[in-house]
């Protein structure tokens, strides 16, 4: 794979991965914030390598994290577009790119942010999930109409 | 496909006039007092209600149908830690239809996605109260024409559910909003906003005489006493906030005054007997338009 951009060619920050995920062209800062979205803890076994700050041509930085054995759904790949649509995904198969594609902002999002409204029904032990209609200006809750228009990281769960 | 009435908001405009075109037949008497006959409905209210919850029951029997109620929330299951979703799902066996008031926002659109019968939110938490809003379209409809109205909203409309459902609903009709409330009560700003991106013209007022000459239609909430630190402050703000006849003497001769009940303080007595007093007319409405709902979702 020939890549332009420098910090690949400096080969200094993360290794190759032979099997797995590479997220890559996160917006800078936002790298742990995905590793949070896709819901990897301190207890995941798998190979991780998170790198922040990477100079890129095109973005100035960006972050970029890659996940060894694993391979991301759709539904992941969509919620990483919240916070970084610019995100591009790279799924590597014998250290090959087998699959790259870009992100897409879903129309809903399920169990992925809590609800600011203390007084919503998601916010009380129902067995629901919160739900979110994905509209141009923020999330809207579906079940109290509250709308997140700033900061959605701070309310993912 | 079960049919539900949660908010306002699933309504467009045409929904909105055929349900009120046909309150106002089984108004005129022209209806089928066994069109529901045979039909049950489980009233679940998990909050105090006096109108709504008779009228609802009222509106059910005139059409030939009963109803069932759990009584007070400490009687019913809930209060042991059932889940609403659980309690919903047990009562759709027992009920053609439900009826829900429940402290929390959103609970009606909860309890929805659980129950396999019709459900009809009478009002959730600060969030959607759909059978007002369409009563109290129907009450303005009985004066005027809806479109193009000028209507002020007065009292708590930062709490106040049956506000922020009328303002929405009223946004369909090209009304002109004007809104007077107390510091920290006013109307939400994600709900201005979005009645602003529609196209609606909200203007905020510091004082009732201000526009009294220029609007259609008064509508006044309650100011709740526990929003205020004491009673004092509670009297000096609900006085400037209330209707007299003394202020209504510069309006339109055919404005309306409109309150969902309760009122407290908020409209002087001796308003009651004046040509634009449409409040107790309003409340009456409820049975009507209530019936035109349940025909809607459980013929």
């Amino acid at each position: 794979m020939k890549n332009s951009e420098s910090a690949e060619n400096e080969g200094l920050l993360v290794r190759r991965i032979k099997n797995g995920t590479v997220i890559d062209h996160i917006d800078s800062g936002e790298a742990l914030n995905v590793v949070k979205i896709l819901g990897i803890t301190g207890t995941t076994q798998e190979a991780l390598s998170i790198a922040t700050n990477v100079q890129s041509r095109n973005m100035g930085k960006k972050d970029i994290v890659k996940l060894t054995n694993r391979e991301l759904s759709k539904e992941e790949v969509d919620r990483i577009a919240l916070i970084s649509p610019r995100a591009t995904i790279n799924i590597i198969r014998n250290y090959k790119v087998f699959e790259k594609k870009g992100v897409e902002i879903p129309t809903l999002i399920e169990g992925l942010v809590r609800c600011p409204n203390p007084g919503c029904i998601s916010n009380t032990h129902e067995p629901i999930r919160s739900k979110f209609r994905v509209l141009p200006n923020g999330l809207h809750c579906i079940y109290c109409d509250w709308v997140i228009t700033r900061d959605i990281t701070s309310h993912i769960i | 496909m079960v049919h539900h009435i949660i908010s306002i908001g699933d309504f467009d405009r045409n929904g909105i006039d055929r349900l009120l075109d046909h309150a106002g037949q089984i108004d005129r008497k022209k209806y089928d007092s066994n069109a529901l006959g045979g039909k049950i409905l489980a009233v679940l209210f998990f909050e105090p209600s006096t109108r709504t919850r008779l009228s609802f029951e009222s509106a059910i029997a005139r059409l030939g149908g009963t109803s069932l109620s759990v009584g007070s929330v400490e009687a019913c299951s809930m209060a042991k830690g059932e889940t609403l979703a659980d309690t919903v799902r047990v009562v759709s066996g027992y009920a053609d239809a439900i009826v829900i008031r429940h402290p929390k926002e959103g609970a009606a659109r909860l309890a929805a996605e659980f129950s396999t019968v019709p459900v009809i939110n009478a009002g959730d938490g600060a969030g959607q109260h759909p059978s007002q809003t369409l009563l109290d379209l129907y009450t303005i409809r009985q004066s005027m024409p809806i479109d193009n109205i000028d209507i002020a909203l007065i009292g708590d409309l930062r709490y106040g559910r049956t506000a922020h459902s009328l303002a929405s609903a009223l946004s369909l009709y090209n009304a002109r909003l004007h809104t007077i409330s107390p510091k920290g009560l006013e109307l939400p700003a994600t709900l201005s906003e979005q009645l602003t991106e529609k196209g609606m013209e909200i203007i905020e007022h510091d004082s009732i005489s201000d526009i009294i000459r220029e609007v259609d239609v008064l509508y006044v909430t309650r100011i709740q006493r526990e929003r205020f630190p004491d009673s004092a402050s509670y009297f000096n703000v609900a006085s400037s906030y209330r209707i007299t006849p003394e202020l209504l003497a510069d309006a339109k001769k055919h404005l309306i005054v409109l309150h969902p009940l309760p009122r407290v303080d908020e409209i002087d007595p001796r308003v009651d007997s004046l040509p634009h007093a449409r409040y107790f007319e309003q409340s009456r409405n409820g049975v009507p338009v209530r019936m035109a709902m349940l025909m809607q979702v459980m013929q």
